[in-house]
């Protein structure tokens, strides 16, 4: 038996929770799973706040099976997480500053998403207190000689989100780059916390705009796990299909713009073609450009119409068509591979201990695909010859070819999904979920990477506590080393090569 | 490479035709424009993308603005880097309480006369995160806005008309 679910064994199961068992457990069980993801034989998944509870999500060795534990906080604390495992610091942080819980030993002290500026503190603790003053936000230090900082941000220069990036540089080499987040944190779990269903998917939806599908996706699954509902096979495929669709523009769009960060503008001019017929595409057949609120629990809010079969394989057939050149014409424009190639590279090792998921975590190694290895449906029914591109580099230039492949991939499942969908049949079941409490947890792999969501519902059929983890939660921190020892200049290169959500991030 | 360029060079441009500024929405979204000067600006307007919280649904759509469908800089329309550059600050999202600060410091920054652009039903009421004790719910608590751009996200046609709106005006050929 793998060390992680032994150590599960011991803890109370809750009978309400599901797929995956959550156990609650003691403090010596609490430690005992920290030590098992500090020693590799099991990944951070996701670490949360609950009121006088926290909860933690943990992948084990075989990447198949996920298991929560919950340690109960009477006093208010636990021991931290990220004292043994830090790729938890900044969860930990972040349960600080909404719960008011202690991590006891907690290596980093700083605030994380609290700013000083909501005029309350702990929002959603039992009783938030009113905002103490704000202190100064220290950065970390690098020592040596004809150091010098540059700060960036929140607001940058180009169509971005916002956050602050510290370098510390010595010429142009930089030494330490530190972010800090939270600047687009928009409260969105203290929204959803009494929240109906459909006011939480709407919410779910908009948590990170480029990955609405994933989150969309995530958040019904963990709805229907709470609430053991089936959703209707034609809904099954549809939603496989746009999160497909979804990836594609996103791919597409990144492959672009990260070579436009290389000044390869013509690869940006054409990606963003084929970016603007995904989106089209999208609309015609789903009346949103990025899909938002088609996903919804029970099912999907649109049917594709008939007309939408057509539409979809012409998007497929331009795509293979234009597609390949521009592969080609990245393999073979050398000027634009000096740039690509060992940049930003990610080391495997650090990759592993955070569970760095999506491309970045496949560019380095870690052969990790929610759709694979965990595969939900439909994608039990349909991957089985499926490969997870993998590469070891880990540099940008690894990045965009996993992307490359992905986008490939994508397009080839798209036309099994056609081919596959139920010609007729409803696509959603009604919600029925007065009357019954239920807990569920899903993880859907989005574009960047896998996406988790924790719902437990009250008597009422609302939502008592929903808990969205984006997959930046473990990319932002790689990126911190990644970039050491590159040129500043070579800095927005890297950043779009990882692309990590700041919304998502700050919820 | 030359093959793609040689291949775009035969064919005809993808670009489609912009929305005029003889559209009666572009007109009435121009006449709401309350402008302290109506100076002309030239051929062009320079616009500062702010991100005050949004999810980036709406940045991703400003962005497409700029692909070969679009085609924004025909317009004279352009996005600049620095705010001291700008005269429209195209802002999205709820304004949440951690961007207040930077937002208006951006604004102090950019240099009279200027224009500020909701653009998004979140930078227009703080749409469904207002309520939040982290939002501030829309640009317009905080900053003086002139054109409002409805849609989560707003679709690139409509960001176009309610860029082109604050173009026409001023212009001071609706104002």
């Amino acid at each position: 038996m793998p060390k992680l679910a032994e150590l599960i064994s011991k803890g109370s199961r809750v009978a309400t929770h599901q797929p995956w068992p959550r156990v609650v457990v003691d403090e010596d069980l609490w430690l005992s799973s920290a030590a098992l993801l500090a020693e590799g034989h099991a990944t951070l998944l996701g670490l949360w706040g609950d009121v006088d509870a926290i909860h933690m999500a943990l992948l084990d060795s075989t990447q198949r099976q996920i298991f929560v534990v919950t340690k109960p906080c009477p006093n208010g604390a636990f021991p931290s997480v990220g004292h043994v495992h830090p790729p938890a610091i900044r969860l930990e942080r972040t349960v600080r500053d909404l719960f008011g819980l202690e991590p006891v030993d907690l290596p980093d002290e700083r605030p994380w998403l609290d700013h000083g500026q909501w005029g309350l503190c702990h929002p959603l603790s039992r009783a938030a207190e009113p905002q103490k003053e704000a202190e100064t936000y220290e950065f970390l230090t690098a020592e040596g000689e004809s150091l010098h900082q540059i700060a960036v941000g929140p607001v940058h220069a180009g169509i971005i989100e916002p956050g602050h990036f510290r370098f510390t540089a010595n010429g142009e080499t930089v030494v330490r780059l530190e972010e800090r987040l939270g600047y687009t944190h928009k409260g969105v779990e203290k929204l959803m916390a009494g929240a109906t269903i459909d006011k939480a998917a709407e919410l779910a939806g908009r948590i990170s705009g480029d990955s609405t599908v994933a989150y969309a996706y995530a958040f019904a699954r963990a709805v229907e796990a709470a609430l053991a509902i089936t959703i209707p096979p034609r809904a099954v495929w549809l939603r496989a299909l746009m999160a497909e669709l979804e990836r594609l523009a996103n791919h597409l769009g990144d492959i672009g713009a990260i070579c436009n960060d290389a000044a390869f503008a013509i690869m940006h001019a054409q990606c963003g073609i084929l970016r603007e017929h995904v989106l089209r595409t999208a609309r015609n057949c789903f009346s949103h450009r990025l899909m938002m609120d088609c996903i919804v629990p029970g099912g999907t809010r649109v049917d594709l119409p008939s007309s939408g079969f057509e539409e979809i394989r012409l998007l497929v057939r331009t795509i293979n068509k234009a597609f390949p050149p521009l592969i080609e014409l990245y393999d073979n424009t050398a000027s634009l591979q000096d740039r690509t190639v060992g940049t930003g590279r990610a080391r495997p090792a650090l990759v592993q201990q955070y569970g760095c998921g999506g491309f970045i975590g496949r560019a380095s190694a870690r052969a990790f695909d929610a759709r694979v290895q965990l595969a939900y449906p439909p994608y039990d029914a349909i991957l089985f010859n499926y490969d997870v591109p993998v590469l070891a580099e880990g540099d940008v230039n690894a990045r965009i070819w996993i992307r490359m492949r992905e986008v490939l991939q994508s397009l080839a499942l798209i036309e099994q999904f056609l081919a596959r969908l139920p010609v007729q049949g409803a696509v959603r079941v009604a919600i029925k979920g007065p009357g019954r409490s239920g807990e569920g947890l899903a993880l859907v792999e989005g574009f960047r990477g896998d996406v988790l969501a924790y719902v437990r519902l009250d008597r009422s059929g609302k939502i008592e506590r929903c808990h969205l983890r984006d997959p930046s939660w473990f990319q932002w921190p790689v990126l911190e080393a990644a970039i050491e020892n590159n040129i500043v200049a070579d800095f927005p290169l890297c950043n779009k090569s990882f692309n990590c959500s700041y919304s998502g991030h700050d919820l | 490479m030359r093959k793609i360029l040689f291949k775009n060079f035969l064919r005809k441009p993808l670009t489609e035709p912009g929305p005029f500024s003889d559209d009666p929405e572009i007109a009435a979204l121009a006449g709401r424009i309350n402008f302290e000067a109506t100076r002309r600006l030239g051929r062009g307007l320079a616009i500062r993308e702010i991100d005050a919280g949004s999810c980036n649904g709406c940045e991703l759509e400003i962005q497409a603005l700029g692909n070969a469908f679009y085609d924004l800089e025909r317009f004279g329309l352009r996005f600049v880097a620095a705010p001291r550059h700008a005269d429209v600050l195209l802002v999205t999202g709820p304004v949440t309480k951690n961007m207040r600060e930077a937002l208006l410091r951006t604004y102090e920054a950019t240099p009279s006369p200027k224009w500020v652009i909701a653009a998004g039903s979140c930078a227009i009421d703080g749409h469904c995160f207002s309520g939040s004790y982290a939002c501030v719910g829309g640009v317009a608590e905080i900053l003086p806005v002139d054109v409002e751009i409805p849609g989560c996200p707003p679709t690139p046609l409509g960001l176009l008309k309610g860029l082109l709106a604050v173009m026409t005006a001023a212009r001071g050929t609706t104002a």
